[in-house]
């Protein structure tokens, strides 16, 4: 059965102040190997999105996602503007190309993180947030139709997360760090833990 | 005018963006329209993909938008920006991989003398090829 407005509007509004809530452990993270400014850029576009959140829930799902990556784009500042901006519209985009939510949830992952994937010029093992993204679309792929499916999807992303640490960063502002990147979590991989959590969590309470 | 390449530069602060297009104005002069901006959304250090659309659309030529970025948000912001701008607009705007200052001085030059895009881009480009 695929998702009512209330049910689409608590996902949005929980990934939203979940990724917020989480702003200054980004921070952190970023401080270590980036430029310390992915909790305060992620934080000022979800702000941005739970602004209009009446307005997003009442359009189609896939419209809906589609105005959540573009309200990143244009208010993130950062590279991860772009980046979850192209996840977002594209996860909406195969929505409205006939795709259902929940239901294929694998198949809209994928398509976000082919987006993100293009977008970033980058692949999985190199530090970004496709070191969460593609072994939580592994997870929703292989564990199909599993109870507990939403379950296995948070902890594949925190067990991923962590995986992060011993990788060498060749994309994005840790790789000018080189070497000294190894040791730290990546902040994109962090965040897109949060949000997997947040949209798996808002699914798996489904009504 | 609009019979040459026109430059945006995009950094991560509005005073270095301002600073290199002074230095074009000054090396280049005025036959090469060159719009700048810097700034997230807020006015912090970052880029905002709404104003590097406006720096776009404030110099735009038929013959051809060149921009130079400095770090990693500044491209992957612009590369998004020159997404969203019509068809017709997108296939003529490139996201240079050059560095900046040096990058939007030579385009500059290079555009100054009429040469078509993919020229301009070239000889910004060069800069990075050592």
């Amino acid at each position: 059965m695929p998702l009512d407005q209330a049910h689409l509007r608590r996902l949005i509004a929980a990934a939203a102040e979940q990724v917020i809530a989480s702003a200054p452990e980004l921070t952190a993270l970023d401080q270590a190997i980036g430029d310390g400014d992915h909790g305060i850029n992620m934080k000022r576009g979800f702000e941005a999105v739970l602004g209009k959140i009446d307005a997003i829930a009442s359009q189609p799902p896939g419209d809906a996602f589609k105005t959540v990556g573009k309200t990143l784009v244009m208010t993130v500042g950062g590279a991860s503007g772009p980046l979850y901006g192209s996840f977002f519209m594209a996860f909406g985009d195969a929505i409205n190309r006939g795709k259902q939510l929940p239901e294929e949830l694998a198949e809209l992952f994928a398509s976000g993180i082919e987006a993100v994937s293009a977008r970033g010029r980058s692949k999985a093992g190199e530090k970004t947030m496709l070191d969460v993204l593609v072994p939580v679309l592994e997870t929703l792929r292989a564990e199909a139709g599993r109870p507990d499916l939403m379950r296995r999807a948070c902890v594949a992303a925190s067990e991923a997360v962590e995986k992060t640490a011993p990788m060498l960063a060749t994309k994005g502002r840790a790789s000018y760090l080189g070497a000294r990147s190894i040791g730290h979590i990546d902040p994109g991989a962090r965040s897109s833990c949060v949000l997997v959590h947040a949209i798996c969590t808002a699914l798996e309470n489904a009504p | 005018m609009s019979d040459t390449v026109s430059i945006v530069i995009v950094s991560h602060s509005q005073d270095v963006a301002k600073g290199a297009a002074d230095m074009v104005r000054e090396m280049v002069g005025d036959e090469v329209n060159v719009a700048f901006c810097g700034g997230n959304p807020d006015g912090g250090l970052g880029t905002s993909v709404q104003r590097i659309i406006d720096a776009i659309e404030a110099v735009w030529s038929p013959k051809g938008v060149a921009i130079l970025v400095d770090l990693g948000g500044a491209e992957t912001n612009s590369e998004m920006a020159v997404e969203m701008l019509p068809p017709q607009r997108r296939a003529v705007v490139v996201v240079c991989n050059a560095p900046i200052v040096e990058g939007a001085v030579m385009a500059a030059t290079e555009a100054a003398g009429g040469s078509p895009l993919e020229r301009v881009r070239a000889v910004a480009e060069e800069l990075s090829a050592s």
